[in-house]
């Protein structure tokens, strides 16, 4: 594998980027907030496959968070499961359910499927706020420190530095995902799904993988999340959750691994920095939605990307 | 036994109404531009919440409906003509955002303009119960059954004996020969967002003073909405409504009988089960793809 290729450089900077940002950093806040990017910048990595590359929407990817984190939260704390034990554990359950859904789900189209997604996303947020005797209901579970090998994980710092490597690892999957045979079929399968079909292509069972990895990813973060947290609440598989998390990959740019990463980023700083003005954050929220949607309809990244180049050819 | 099923029966009616008045939202919107309005619930919010707090301040009750229903109207005309035209050729993925964006807007400038209360308006005729079989009856509910008939009836009028309605029909069918036989495509994509703001708007005024409202009441609605629209197959009137009704009906049912807590989640079972059985829905189009 030649490691000098243009991925690999994407890669190294985002690696130097994670190590000399805490440099800015004044207190644990940032650490604090650079967690909680990162985990969304994870995910969205992971959700970018389904719906960038593969061209699948799904409105109920919260839905898979909240199962990694409840999964952990309640493996942990009322069994007495080892953290790592409980985060692998919820998210093969979290896989096989995908598994199961995916195909009936990915045989819909456009609105059927944003149709179908949002359903499994909101009956799961009903049933972690009704089954109170398990879930703690409403009112929400407390979640320890993430504990392994007689090592504790806890303090902003810490997680700081564990959520910079797992990213790191991410993106490294999901560009190799993308390079690979998988990676191509899967965008034959957006660019003409009947045209993937014909060359060959097994398409449903592309689909159907893609939707796994993606809600794994989605298992995997809420599980730490669940840990580095310490508390959680059915909030977390809110249908506006999933739509934060969708928006973040849109924002940032489909079809585009650093673009997901970048609309994850902004979309995690933006409610910091409109903290002062908080009763304004809905709408301000909303207007960039539709503000990106309209003038950047491919995403911020891309969209620059484009300009630049188009400048360049302009010399 | 009879009069507790007659009494879910009526109430799963009256939100199966709402439902209805909310998927023929829907359809309006996508038979004229494809589009799915994730903000409809929100007509049906602003409706309410206009309604309802004018009422509060004195407004006498005849001159606050017209006036939600034309703030309702506004607002759906300023969102197409803002958000949805502009980005006309984009994607499915695009313009969902934009609309859940949308609906984002304007719950967040509802907050700003009303509050975070709920909110409620005094029913139109009294709050005696009615005694049907052993069963009752709010005499509201028979306000939400009449206009919502009313509206539907109004509807299909509209649709089928006026030339702009049939234009707006045509525009459904096959845009590029509607605007060639000199149909105005872009005021027919205004006004089918104004006339499913107000048809939401409508929906709103009613169920207030049943189930009170507040500036995030138009989720749920809007969703169930939406599922009645899937149901029933996207697009088709018909559908909506009997998808409306199905939807409300099993709610009260399974919070009759089985567990109050998971009827919010009916809807969805039963649309998943739909979408895996009929991916098009009841009264879809079974469409095919050209290369």
């Amino acid at each position: 594998m030649n490691l000098m290729t243009a991925r690999t450089g994407g890669l190294a900077a985002l690696a130097i980027f994670i190590t000399v940002a805490p440099l800015g950093f004044s207190n644990s806040y940032f650490y604090d907030v650079g967690v909680n990017a990162m985990f969304n910048a994870i995910l969205c990595v992971g959700l970018n496959l389904l719906i960038g590359y593969a061209g699948q929407i799904s409105l109920g990817h919260a839905g898979f968070f909240a199962l990694g984190a409840y999964g952990s939260g309640i493996l942990t704390e009322r069994y007495g499961m080892p953290a790592i034990g409980a985060l692998v554990l919820s998210a093969s359950v979290v896989g096989v359910l995908a598994f199961v859904v995916a195909r009936p789900i990915l045989k819909l189209k456009g609105h059927y499927l944003a149709m179908a997604t949002l359903g499994i996303g909101i009956i799961i947020h009903i049933v972690l706020k009704t089954e109170a005797g398990i879930t703690g209901g409403p009112d929400g579970m407390s979640v320890g420190n993430f504990k392994m090998l007689g090592f504790t994980v806890k303090g902003d710092q810490m997680w700081y530095w564990v959520t910079g490597v797992l990213l790191v690892l991410a993106v490294w999957l999901s560009l190799n995902l993308i390079q690979s045979p998988v990676g191509r079929a899967l965008r034959a399968v957006h660019g003409s799904e009947v045209g993937a079909e014909v060359v060959g292509v097994d398409t449903s069972s592309y689909k159907v993988l893609v939707f796994v990895v993606s809600a794994v990813f989605a298992s995997i973060v809420g599980s730490l999340f669940a840990h580095k947290n310490g508390f959680i609440t059915p909030d977390i598989s809110s249908f506006f959750h999933s739509v934060e998390l969708v928006t973040m990959v849109v924002l940032g740019g489909m079809a585009s691994i650093y673009g997901a990463l970048i609309g994850a980023v902004i979309l995690t700083l933006l409610p910091q920095l409109l903290a002062a003005v908080e009763q304004y954050e809905a709408m301000i929220l909303g207007a960039i939605m539709m503000g990106t949607m309209i003038f950047m309809p491919k995403g911020l990244l891309p969209s620059l990307l484009a300009s630049l180049k188009r400048r360049e050819a302009g010399k | 036994m009879f009069a507790a099923f007659l009494q879910y029966l009526f109430s799963g009616l009256t939100s199966g109404a709402i439902y209805a008045l909310a998927g023929l939202g829907f359809a309006i919107i996508y038979n004229a531009s494809h589009v799915i309005n994730f903000a409809q619930g929100e007509f049906i919010m602003i409706g309410g919440m206009a309604t309802a707090t004018m009422v509060a301040a004195g407004v006498p009750v005849y001159l606050a409906i017209p006036l939600a229903m034309a703030a309702s109207m506004l607002v759906g005309v300023a969102m197409e003509k803002f958000a949805i035209e502009p980005a006309r050729n984009s994607d499915v993925v695009t313009i969902i955002i934009i609309t859940i964006g949308a609906s984002i807007f304007l719950r967040g400038a509802a907050q700003i303009i009303w509050d975070k209360e709920f909110h409620s308006l005094p029913a139109f005729s009294g709050e005696t119960p009615i005694a049907v079989l052993g069963a009752t009856l709010m005499p509201q509910s028979l306000w939400v059954f009449g206009i919502s008939a009313v509206a539907i009836a109004l509807l299909w009028y509209f649709f089928n004996r006026t030339m702009f309605g049939k234009a707006m029909l045509g525009t459904s069918h096959n845009r590029l020969a509607a605007q060639l036989v000199g149909v105005a495509v872009k005021k027919v994509l205004l006004a089918s967002f104004a006339l499913s703001a107000l048809l939401g708007a409508v929906g709103g005024i009613v169920v207030t003073p049943i189930t009170f409202t507040n500036y995030e009441a138009g989720i749920m609605l809007g969703l169930k909405g939406f599922s009645a629209a899937v149901l029933g197959g996207l697009g088709n009137g018909t559908g909506a409504i009997v998808g409306g009704l199905i939807v409300g009906i099993a709610e009260a049912m399974a919070s009759g009988y089985l567990s109050s807590a998971y009827k919010d989640a009916i809807a969805f079972i039963i649309i998943l089960f739909v979408l895996f059985f009929m991916p098009s829905g009841l009264f879809g189009k079974r469409g095919t793809d050209r290369v």
